[in-house]
């Protein structure tokens, strides 16, 4: 029997009712990968002492019978971009450094609600700007897959390789500090969020199951916003059958944020297993396939094509137009709103202030000169600059019909009887850091979002799913778009192809000698779509 | 942190006085700004009052005022526009301030119902067209006391649009004529207010208060459809009685809770529109008329001695009675609009459109709040009219005064006497030691019962109308006394008894010879002045006319 580290949440949520571990125990070893990976850099703040005592307080549940549900005691990660009270919450940024917030994200509080064991904040891009996890201001986040026995064995074949420690590989982004922290064990599940892929990128990279559900499916007040039309909380976990679990903790209607949907949504979402797939017809968009494609990212998406249609799917090539504008039309919006919610930030009522005190302006330019980076600065800027009303019309107006087409295109490929898409999630293996740098944060999230962005625009869920490994030995993912609100529905589809695909648990027993066990069970499983 | 600068602008010299064309609008009393206005007998709505230069060129130049009002009236509502925070002036500094107001990072805005209903009540109120559906946007500036750096509002599909709001001024010669005039309502939006900023300019801080800061405005923008400070100022005052009879805002425009603005600008008729300025902070009715009179006479002066009209925003100094430039902005402000991507579109129903089934706590119908409104002042003022008939201007005063309709229907309900008796003396009488001791209806010291019961002895003839005024005079000297106490104390009532008065005439005729011989020599004032002597030993408690033949009879 493997340890409890490795399993997956609900194998070690079982393992807890049956009194096999307790959640202290629970919390306690998780605590202690998390020491011992401190070097990924995946957490900014790590909450020992709440997670411990509420692991005590799940204890005594478990002891008088009480248990709240599958995530009771399960120790979880959170992104530090959502509020959580009285733990410092920081987006990464100097911005928002020492800022405790009074009150918690009603995502964090529905975790809390169900008994889960909040262990930390994990790290993000600065305000979630970014598809690397590498441009925060507490450092780079670092690839579990970087120290796996899979990667490593397989760089030892390569003559070329140099210095390991200077060659790690980025996580991606801008979730890849909750992506590094469920890859390595140090939790069962964790919140990322998504605006443009940054949950379902580094779930790609990390080879995680990286859901993003419908928007308004799952309330985001007390996330710190990037795009509000477009952001969603994200669930990263090692499998889809947990994060279906997550989700049913997570969704539904708030009335502190008014766009989520009072419609009534199934739950729990309990995710049937499919027997057979000959009533589904999968879409293959043939825009997602471009030149930059990495070779064995498109290997891998047509095999998995001919599974289903092996299967008995129905496998269509559709059309999404508009494809090819997804990325300047985001940029244009994306800018936009961050330029307005940025502007809260001007060290009066929380946050850096700056020592200037001058004038208002001089304290609120140099405040926000000292605490935002380059990034969220140039986004300000380029922002404010499509908002001025001589540009308002050419810019913003036309980007927001263009998303309107974006959208249009996906309900038209449903309208065509499609159930689900099947797309890459990103275009080729995590790549290590030293390359990921040469370009720079725009040029990076504009070629990584390719895949991911235009879902956000269209408010749909969609799931990557990690299928196998590369020849360099990573993760490499695909991605599932489904139909707004059939969240269950595509999570149901990407559970199906988890289950042929056998993706292979990662390795990292050199890394964590005391942990070997963790995967001491685990050989390196078949893969069903092997190159 | 420093104090936002202001620019102090001084008055660099005197101003020239204008000459109001055909016996009219504005007239600068003096260089201090105290104007006097008289509003001219206007026949036509469309008229506009014409100025003209002192010294007039050829053809003789006249000018145009042309005047618009933003009118922001903050929503009487328990908590604010989009958080649960309460909604109460005066409370201690950042006492009422959610995670919201305060924009910490992750809130969200959720619109209150409340908010919604009185807005909508109010477009109905002011006969505009009500937007089924409207939208919220971000309206974007740094200051200090707008905490998320943008302002929500609705700037591109409002609430309400297109309505109109009647008014009256007075005109004649003892201003005692009220003509009704209208001006056309743009839109109403609803808003966010902002917090508040205290400066010290000693310490060069500003401290912020934001116990305002989220709390629901209505933003009523006016069409600029006026001319002159007594125009604007009656449309404001119409405004206002209007939502405080439906209750959508106390309107106090001391405790800042109606709050206009003004743009101004003056032309030459058949012209293009003149450059405007906006005069912000009128804080009472009576400001209001004196800073726009102000600004539209700066405005023809400055384009008299050729110089020209900057677009900016003038604050009105209302000690000293003038408008001056506030802030010196380089340029225009650019707002940078934005939709609120936090709130889905706002959407209202009606008998028609509402769906089968919807849940009322969730939708907001349109007709529904429609057959709740309260009767308006206008139809108040017609129903007085019709009801007691009084004059059209004596409606006007009734429901100008705060409080002196109900008090005027309290007495009615109690008294026998005739409406326009009771018309009379609560006009005249009452609001007349009202103002002379700048009460409040409120704090008089006369109930509507005890008029009432002085009134009913009036009527009953129980006293006369010189005692009645005596009675008054007791009564407003708070002594607890009913009328009719007061009356048999201090023996007021009239004087029935004709043998004893007949014995009284007898006496002052006998005491004064020399007015009786005039009578008998025909002098006909000699009898009015026995009369008054004779009303005087009786304490005016005595009827004249019986006086009078009494007297004649003695003397015949």
């Amino acid at each position: 029997m493997r340890t409890m580290l490795g399993r997956t949440l609900r194998e070690v949520s079982a393992a807890l009712k049956q009194g096999q571990i307790t959640p202290t125990e629970l919390c306690q070893k998780c605590l202690s990968l998390i020491k011992k990976t401190k070097f990924l850099n995946a957490y900014i703040t790590v909450s020992e002492e709440v997670a411990l005592k509420q692991a005590e307080e799940s204890e005594k549940r478990y002891k008088n019978g009480q248990s709240l549900g599958d995530l009771d005691g399960i120790p979880v990660a959170v992104k530090d971009n959502f509020s959580t009270s009285g733990i410092e919450t920081t987006c990464a940024s100097n911005m928002l450094k020492g800022y405790i917030p009074p009150y918690n994200a009603t995502v964090v509080q529905k975790l809390l609600d169900q008994g889960a064991l909040l262990m930390g904040k994990t790290n993000l891009d600065e305000f979630a700007m970014g598809s690397g996890s590498t441009d925060g201001v507490f450092g780079p986040v670092k690839n579990p897959w970087s120290y796996s026995k899979q990667y490593r064995e397989k760089r030892k074949q390569n003559p070329h390789s140099k210095n390991e420690d200077s060659d790690w590989l980025i996580t991606g982004g801008s979730s890849g500090g909750s992506a590094a922290a469920v890859s390595a064990f140090t939790c069962y599940a964790a919140l990322g969020s998504d605006t443009g892929g940054s949950t379902r990128n580094p779930a790609a990279h990390c080879g995680l199951v990286g859901f993003k559900p419908s928007y308004g499916l799952v309330s985001r007040h007390g996330l710190i916003p990037l795009v509000n039309s477009m952001d969603v909380p994200g669930i990263l976990t090692r499998c889809v059958d947990d994060a279906a679990i997550v989700l049913g903790a997570l969704a539904g209607p708030d009335p502190k944020d008014s766009t989520t949907v009072h419609d009534p949504i199934n739950k729990p979402f309990m995710l049937p297993s499919l027997a057979d797939v000959s009533k589904l017809c999968i879409g293959i968009p043939k825009e997602y396939l471009v030149p930059e494609l990495s070779s064995e990212v498109q290997s891998l998406w047509s095999k998995a094509a001919d599974l289903f249609e092996s299967e008995g799917a129905k496998v269509l090539e559709v059309s999404l137009p508009h494809t090819s504008y997804s990325i300047v039309c985001y940029h244009v919006l994306c800018t936009s709103e961050v330029a307005s919610n940025m502007a809260r930030f001007d060290g009066l009522q929380y946050g850096h202030r700056c020592d200037i005190d001058v004038s208002t302006e001089a304290m609120y330019a140099a405040t926000r000169r000292e605490g935002f980076n380059d990034v969220v600065r140039g986004r300000i800027l380029s922002g404010n600059f499509f908002l001025l009303k001589e540009n308002y019309e050419n810019y913003f107006v036309k980007a927001q019909k263009v998303r309107r087409l974006i959208a249009n295109d996906f309900v038209n490929a449903f309208n065509s009887g499609v159930d689900v898409l099947l797309t890459p999630t990103t275009l080729s293996e995590a790549v290590p850091y030293l390359e990921f740098i040469k370009e720079d944060n725009r040029t990076r999230s504009a070629q990584d979002d390719i895949f991911t962005q235009a879902v956000n625009m269209a408010g749909l869920p969609a799931v990557s799913i990690p299928v196998a490994l590369s020849n360099q030995g990573l993760p490499i993912g695909l991605q599932f778009i489904g139909r707004a609100f059939c969240d269950q529905q595509l999570l149901t589809v990407a559970k199906w192809f988890e289950k042929q695909v056998q993706f292979p648990v990662i390795q990292l027993q050199e890394l964590m000698d005391d942990c070997s066990a963790v995967l001491e069970n685990e050989k390196l499983a078949s893969v069903s779509l092997k190159q | 942190m420093a104090a936002p600068m202001l620019r102090w602008v001084g008055r660099g010299r005197r101003w020239t006085f204008a000459r109001v064309d055909g016996g009219s609008c504005h007239r600068r009393g003096a260089p201090t700004g105290s104007t006097s206005n008289r509003i001219r007998e206007q026949s036509s709505v469309a008229q506009q009052p014409l100025y003209t230069t002192q010294k007039p060129r050829k053809g003789e130049h006249k000018w145009a005022a042309v005047v618009g009002l933003e009118i922001h009236a903050q929503i009487s509502s328990n908590s604010k526009l989009f958080s649960g925070s309460q909604v109460r002036f005066s409370a201690p500094p950042n006492s009422l301030v959610s995670f919201f107001d305060a924009s910490l990072p992750g809130t969200l805005p959720v619109l209150n119902r409340r908010c919604v209903e009185a807005a909508v009540m109010t477009g109905l109120a002011l006969n505009c067209h009500i937007n089924k559906k409207s939208l919220f946007d971000r309206k974007h500036y740094f200051y200090a006391d707008l905490p998320a750096g943008y302002q929500i509002t609705q700037q591109r599909l409002p609430i309400a649009v297109n309505g109109s709001l009647t008014y009256g001024v007075c005109a004649g010669k003892k201003q005692s004529q009220v003509i009704p005039k209208t001006v056309r309502i743009k839109q109403i939006q609803l808003e966010q207010d902002s917090g508040k900023s205290l400066h010290d300019d000693l310490r060069s801080q500003t401290l912020i208060d934001l116990n305002r800061a989220g709390v629901g405005l209505l933003e009523v923008v006016l069409e600029p459809d006026l001319s002159c400070g007594e125009e604007a100022a009656a449309a404001v005052r119409e405004l206002q009685l209007i939502l405080q009879a439906l209750g959508t805002s106390q309107a106090n425009m001391a405790e800042g809770q109606l709050r206009v603005d003004a743009n101004i600008s003056v032309h030459h008729p058949g012209e293009p529109l003149g450059v405007r300025t906006e005069v912000k902070n009128l804080n009472s009715i009576r400001f209001l008329a004196k800073a726009i009179d102000y600004e539209i006479q700066r405005q023809i002066d400055e384009l008299e001695n050729g110089g020209e009209i900057l677009n900016e925003t003038r604050s009105f100094h209302h000690q000293l009675g003038y408008t001056m430039s506030m802030r010196d902005k380089e340029g225009k402000q650019d707002y940078r609009f934005m939709p609120e991507p936090n709130l889905p579109p706002l959407v209202l129903y009606d008998a028609t459109s509402l769906p089968a089934g919807a849940d009322p706590q969730q939708v907001i119908n349109i007709d529904q709040i429609r057959e709740t409104l309260p009767e308006l002042p206008s139809v108040t003022r017609e129903r007085l009219v019709q009801q007691y008939g009084m004059l059209l201007e004596h409606s006007f005063t009734l429901l100008n005064e705060v409080g002196l309709l109900e008090f005027f229907q309290n007495v009615i309900k109690e008294t026998r006497a005739e409406p326009k008796k009771v018309t009379s003396w609560v006009l005249n009488t009452f609001l007349g030691y009202l103002k002379q001791q700048n009460l409040a209806v409120s704090e008089s010291p006369v109930t509507p019962s005890a008029l009432a019961e002085l009134l009913d002895l009036l009527d009953s003839r129980a006293i006369s109308s010189a005692a009645a005024k005596q009675v008054f005079e007791e009564l407003w000297k708070r002594e607890g006394k009913t009328p009719g106490q007061i009356v048999s104390e201090k023996q007021l009532e009239l004087m029935e008894d004709r043998g004893a008065l007949e014995q009284l005439c007898h006496s002052v005729m006998e005491a004064h010879p020399q007015v009786v011989m005039d009578l008998k020599e025909g002098n006909p004032r000699a009898i009015n002045k026995l009369i008054g002597l004779v009303r005087k030993a009786t304490q005016s408690r005595a009827d004249p006319a019986m006086i009078k033949e009494i007297l004649e009879k003695l003397s015949s």
